[in-house]
């Protein structure tokens, strides 16, 4: 009697547990599928919006070969090269900044510190990543732009190496954990091999380690550069928001993002400025998809071997 | 047993929807617009809730461009403008069967900033425009006749505003004669920030409602007659019309005002809204006896 009575509650049980199991499937699944849509949504919004500009008064050679960006003017002119090379000077030089930081922190962490110092600098690092952009781009407006005008004499502070400092140390923290992670995943035998061999401390992580993490680091170092084309707050502060092709690092710059964040909420929408931001967008798509999409295949380069 | 549900959350939306606006016992106008007139809009909204405690004021800036495109999208009451509306923008709210009603609140002068170390004391409308103009020959302060202490470089760092700011509008009509401006400026996002800009930067020039100058800065008088007559940029002097460079401050609806609206713009314009504004740094609408303590 007893037996006889478990099996139709277990099966009720098994029921349960079923439903259980196939509610969770789908939300995983609904989950793991929702970041392809909104890429996709997002792509076919920036698309359209700005369809109707690129078919319309877009011209390819204006838009990328000369400096007139006057969307206001009388006689309108869309040309973002200067912009371009703004935001391609101020990634730039941050990524020079961004490199010696990130790398050297992450060798640090990974082949120097241990127990407690090791992971009182991981946290540190990820608080450093935590501070919001605007914090970063008022530092830039209020500090560097004093500092610079004092050290270097020049007559603004408010310029490429002020952005490009301010954008490298915000990339710092997030290259630092990809690049020790890079190292991170070298096997513990190279090393034992290479200390087997009498090499120094120095000589391991110089010709054995950073070679074995060069695909880690360099994707780190790419996904960096992403950053640096995306960033839009800290830079509209600490750029300067000037049009102006950069002969040295003491010139103002204007920033692709920058410009998109300074003029998209005072357009009407529809207009041909309005459009004309959304090619911008379109381009910055495209661009960080590309810089991902290198990214992704270097590190898939490590799996291979 | 999906429909059901739907229905059910269907219908509490709708409930939420409709009970609302008839529970909330105050009524907001929504009031955005020119960075020049946010802060006595906020004044004005803060000093209401005294006159009409039932009537709530949110006032957002962002510039005239962004007021009155809110305006054509229909989600302002109140427009704040600190130039007059486009022939084009006027046109859309027209399309929609709106007929939009501008009310002049008062005046600004547009002041010239320089930093406090700058030896310029006066500088004509003709040298600005050769500042600022596309092709304007001006590049140098040593071509202004001075030495800039803390300049060393002599470059003229020229500071301007956003595109789509009024105060960058009017400047472009009253001093550029609506040609375009020299690229390279750096594009500040408020008045504010020029301001602070030309106060840590000895090379600068930059412009903004007078009302955001502080000891730190240096304005220099401005003559647009090639240099006959210097005129401070003052309150009394933007009201009177001699400064050269002064325009009008205006709020736009929709259409003729109505109900809380309508009392509201009344109450900016009379005696006690138009003492904020002078309080402010404005010139009122017309001539106004203040209390001597302003009230605030």
């Amino acid at each position: 009697m007893a037996e006889k009575s478990a099996v139709p509650s277990r099966l009720d049980q098994r029921d349960a547990s079923w439903f259980i199991d196939k509610l969770f499937q789908v939300l995983m699944f609904v989950g793991g599928i929702s970041a392809v849509i909104f890429i996709i949504g997002i792509f076919v919004f920036i698309t359209k919006e700005g369809l109707a500009f690129l078919f319309e008064g877009f011209s390819f050679l204006e838009f990328f070969g000369s400096i007139n960006w006057r969307p206001t003017s009388t006689n309108p002119t869309y040309g973002a090269l200067a912009l371009i090379v703004g935001t391609a000077s101020i990634t730039g030089v941050a990524i020079l900044v961004a490199i010696p930081f990130s790398i050297g922190a992450a060798v640090y962490i990974s082949e120097f510190a241990t127990g407690k110092t090791k992971e009182t600098l991981k946290v540190l690092v990820e608080l450093l990543a935590a501070i919001p952009s605007v914090v970063w781009g008022f530092i830039g407006l209020s500090i560097m732009n004093e500092f610079i005008i004092e050290v270097f004499d020049v007559p603004i502070g408010l310029n490429v190496l002020n952005a490009g400092i301010i954008l490298g140390l915000m990339a710092a923290p997030i290259m630092t954990t990809i690049a020790e992670d890079a190292l991170k995943a070298v096997p513990d035998k190279y090393r034992e091999a290479a200390e087997a061999m009498g090499a120094t401390r120095w000589q391991i992580i110089r010709q054995v380690v950073l070679p074995a993490a060069k695909n880690g680091l360099v994707s780190a170092v790419l996904l960096g550069v992403g950053r640096g084309f995306g960033e839009t707050m800290a830079v509209l502060m600490a750029s300067g928001h000037a049009i102006n092709i950069p002969t040295s690092p003491f010139d103002s710059v204007r920033a692709l993002t920058a410009t998109i964040a300074a003029e998209l909420g005072e357009t009407a929408q529809g207009s041909e400025h309005y459009g004309a931001l959304f090619a911008l967008g379109i381009f910055l798509f495209l661009i960080t998809f590309i810089i991902n999409l290198a990214a992704d295949l270097v590190v898939r380069g490590i799996r291979k071997k | 047993m999906k429909r059901p549900h739907f229905l059910f959350f269907l219908g509490i939306t709708l409930l939420a929807g409709c009970g609302r606006p008839e529970g909330s016992s105050r009524t907001v106008i929504q009031n955005k617009g020119s960075d020049t007139l946010v802060n006595v809009a906020q004044a004005w909204a803060e000093a209401y809730q005294t006159v009409n405690p039932g009537i709530a004021v949110a006032v957002t800036g962002g510039g005239t461009g962004t007021g009155i495109a809110s305006l054509l999208n229909g989600t302002v009451d109140i427009a704040n403008a600190s130039r007059n509306i486009k022939d084009s923008e006027r046109a859309i709210l027209v399309e929609n069967g709106h007929s939009p009603v501008e009310f002049v609140v008062g005046f600004d002068a547009l002041a010239i900033f320089l930093h406090k170390d700058n030896p310029i004391q006066e500088i004509t409308v003709e040298q600005l425009k050769a500042i600022y103009v596309d092709g304007g020959e001006l590049e140098r302060w040593s071509q202004l006749g001075v030495t800039v202490p803390g300049c060393s470089s002599d470059k003229i760092i020229r500071i301007s505003r956003q595109n789509n700011a009024g105060t960058y509008a009017y400047f472009r009509e009253a001093v550029l004669d609506d040609q375009d401006f020299k690229l390279g400026s750096l594009d500040m996002h408020g008045s504010k920030d020029v301001v602070d800009l030309v106060m840590n930067t000895p090379c600068a020039i930059g412009y903004s409602g007078l009302a955001y100058a502080n000891e730190e800065i240096h304005m220099p008088a401005v003559s647009s007659e090639g240099g006959a007559t210097f005129v401070k940029p003052t309150v009394e002097s933007a009201v009177d019309g001699s400064y050269p460079i002064a325009r009008s401050l205006l709020m736009y609806t929709a259409d003729e005002p109505e109900g809380p609206v309508a009392a509201f713009l009344d109450w900016i314009l009379s005696d006690e809204g138009q003492c904020i504004m002078k309080d402010k740094g404005y010139a009122t609408a017309r001539p106004v006896e203040c209390p001597a303590d302003a009230g605030m």
